[in-house]
C-alpha cells in the first residue's frame, strides 16, 4: 500500500533508505544534503531503523567506512554534496573498482571558489569517470523511487557496483512535494536481502582491494569498464521491474513531446520540469519543439540517446557546469562525442545555465528555444551560450 | 608471475579480489634480482641473523644443506641485507648474469 503525503524531498529519501532496511549509514552533514542524514540519524535513534549510524569526521572517512561495511556484506548508504563529494573523491574510485554496491545520494551543488552552497552540477561532473552508476531524479517522487531502485540495481549480482542518485540541491532537497510513500512490504517484495558477490569473512578469507601490479592493472580497468557498460541491461530490467511493483516507469532517456520535434532541448535534473511548461506553451503556438530528459549519466545511454536525437534539425544541450578550458559543457561534450562520425548529426548548441544557484526562469528557456530556432533556420551554432550572463 | 598464470580480464575475481588465501606464494617475485647472496658455509656459526633480517623471509635453514642457511631464490630480491648483517661476513653478493 502506498500513502500520499507531503514531504520534503530529503526526508522522503531518508524514509526510503529506512524502508530499504539499510544496515549502515556513514555520513557527514553538508548543505544541502544535511536533512537526509539528520533524518536517518533520527530514524536510527528512535529505533525505527535497525542500522549502525556512523557519524564520521569527514566525507573521506564516510566513504571509507562505506567501503568497509559494504565489503562485509552490509547494505550501506551515504549522502553528500559539493565539497564533501570532492573530499570523498579518492575513495569513490575505490568503492566502484572493488565492486561494492553502496548507494549514495548526491544533493548537487556548486564547487568553491567562490563559496557557493547553491545548486548546479559542478560536483557530479567532476566525478564522471569514477565508475559508478549515476542517475538523476527530477522531483521528490523520483528521488524516493530511484533511491529504492538504486539498492536493487547495486546489489544485482550481474552489476555489484555502487550507485549515485543525483538530485538538485535546494530546488529539491528543501522542497516539500506530495509523494506516494510505499510501505515496507512493497519495498521488501521488490528488494530481496543483500547477497553479496563476495565478502570479507574470517572463515573464508579473501583479499579485497589488493595491489594491482602492471601485469594485472589494465585487465582490472577493462573489467570495470565492461561491467559498467553491461550494467545497462540490468538497469532497464530493474527499472521495468520497479514499474511492475510500484506503477511508475523510468527510462535511461525520457522524452517529452519529442516524437515529431524539429527542435530538441536536452536537460538533466530538476530543470526538466520547468522546461516541460515552456515546451507546452510553444507547442500551443504550433512550434515543433520537444524535450529530452537525460536520466542516466553513467553508463552513458549512447544508443537510446541517438534514437531520440535522430531526425531533429537542431539540438540544444543544457549544462549546469563549466568544463573550464574545454570545448563545451560536459553533457554537450559527451553528446557531441557520442554522435561524432555518425552519418548525420544535428547541429548541437550548448547552453550553460543555472550556475551556483542562479535562477532559471521560463524566460531563459524561451531564449534558448529562440536561439535554437535561429540555428534551425540556418544560423550559426557558435560558442556555448552562458544564459543570463551580464556582459 | 609465470607467463601462463597471467589471468585474462574475464578470469579476474570481481574487483580483482584475491580469493585464494596465501596465493601470493605463487608469484615468483625473485626475478627482479640483480644480485644474489652466496654463502661460504665454512665460516657460518649458524646464528640465524640472516634468517631474522631477510625482509622477504626467504632465508631458511636446511633448504639446501642440513643445518645451514640459504636463500630461496624464487623470492630473494637481492637486497644484500643478509650479507650486510651476517656477523662473520660469510655471505657475499654476486651479480646475476642473465
Ligand atoms: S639478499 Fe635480501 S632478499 Fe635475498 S636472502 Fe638476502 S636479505 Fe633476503
Ligand atoms: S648470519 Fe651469517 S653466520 Fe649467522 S646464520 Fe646467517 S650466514 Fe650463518
Amino acid at each position: 500500500m502506498e500513502k500520499r503525503i507531503g514531504l520534503e524531498t530529503s526526508i522522503a529519501v531518508a524514509e526510503a533508505v529506512g524502508l530499504c532496511d539499510a544496515d549502515v549509514v556513514a555520513a557527514y552533514p553538508i548543505t544541502p544534503q544535511t536533512h537526509i542524514v539528520e533524518h536517518l540519524s533520527e530514524l536510527v535513534a528512535d529505533g525505527k531503523l535497525e542500522a549502525a549510524f556512523v557519524p564520521v569526521e569527514s566525507e573521506h572517512s564516510a566513504m571509507s567506512v562505506c567501503c568497509g561495511t559494504a565489503a562485509t556484506g552490509a547494505r550501506t548508504f551515504t549522502a553528500t554534496s559539493s565539497q564533501g563529494l570532492a573530499l570523498m573523491h579518492e575513495i569513490v574510485f575505490i568503492a566502484s573498482a572493488m565492486r561494492l554496491p553502496i548507494v549514495m545520494t548526491v544533493a548537487n551543488r556548486a564547487l568553491s571558489a567562490p563559496i557557493s552552497i547553491w545548486n548546479d552540477h559542478s560536483d557530479i561532473m567532476a566525478e564522471r569517470d569514477v565508475g559508478w552508476v549515476q542517475i538523476f531524479a527530477e522531483n521528490a517522487q523520483e528521488a524516493l523511487d530511484l533511491t529504492i531502485w538504486a539498492f536493487r540495481l547495486a546489489e544485482d549480482r550481474r552489476v555489484s557496483l555502487p550507485v549515485m542518485v543525483n538530485f538538485d540541491g535546494f530546488i529539491l532537497t528543501h522542497t516539500i512535494e506530495p509523494v506516494l510513500m510505499p510501505d515496507r512490504e512493497m519495498v521488501q517484495a521488490f528488494l530481496p536481502p543483500f547477497q553479496p558477490l563476495q565478502r570479507l569473512d574470517v572463515d573464508n578469507p579473501i583479499t579485497m582491494g589488493p595491489v594491482g601490479i602492471p601485469d594485472i592493472y589494465p585487465e582490472t580497468r577493462y573489467a570495470h569498464q565492461q561491467v559498467l557498460a553491461a550494467a545497462y541491461g540490468p538497469i532497464t530490467e530493474t527499472l521495468e521491474e520497479f514499474a511492475r511493483h510500484f506503477g511508475r516507469s523510468y527510462y535511461p532517456v525520457e522524452t517529452y513531446r519529442a516524437d515529431d520535434a524539429e527542435i530538441l532541448l536536452v536537460t538533466m535534473g530538476a530543470l526538466g520540469q520547468t522546461a516541460m511548461e515552456v515546451v507546452d506553451a510553444r507547442r500551443r503556438r504550433g512550434e515543433k519543439v520537444g524535450l529530452v530528459r537525460l536520466r542516466l549519466w553513467r553508463p552513458f545511454p549512447f544508443a537510446a540517446l541517438a534514437r531520440v536525437l535522430d531526425g531533429a534539425r537542431v539540438v540544444g544541450v543544457i549544462d549546469r557546469a563549466v568544463s573550464v578550458g574545454g570545448p563545451v559543457g560536459p553533457v554537450a561534450s559527451e553528446i557531441k562525442a557520442a554522435g561524432y562520425g555518425a552519418s548525420r548529426q544535428p547541429p548541437i548548441m550548448n547552453f550553460i545555465v543555472g550556475l551556483g544557484g542562479r535562477d532559471v526562469p521560463t524566460d531563459d528557456f524561451e531564449l534558448m528555444f529562440d536561439r535554437l530556432g535561429q540555428v534551425a533556420a540556418g544560423g550559426r551554432v557558435g560558442e556555448p551560450v552562458f544564459v543570463g550572463l551580464r556582459e | 608471475m609465470a607467463q601462463s598464470a597471467k589471468p585474462k580480464w574475464t578470469e579476474l575475481a570481481p574487483g580483482a579480489a584475491i580469493v585464494e588465501p596465501a596465493s601470493a606464494r605463487q608469484n615468483r617475485t625473485g626475478d627482479w634480482r640483480s644480485q644474489r647472496p652466496v654463502w661460504e658455509h665454512e665460516k657460518c656459526i649458524r646464528c640465524g641473523v640472516c634468517v631474522a633480517f631477510c625482509p622477504e623471509g626467504c632465508v631458511h635453514f636446511g633448504q639446501q644443506q642440513e643445518g645451514l642457511p640459504s636463500a630461496d631464490l624464487e623470492y630473494c630480491k637481492g637486497c644484500g641485507i643478509c650479507a650486510h648483517e651476517c656477523p662473520t661476513a660469510c655471505i657475499s653478493m654476486v651479480e646475476e648474469e642473465e
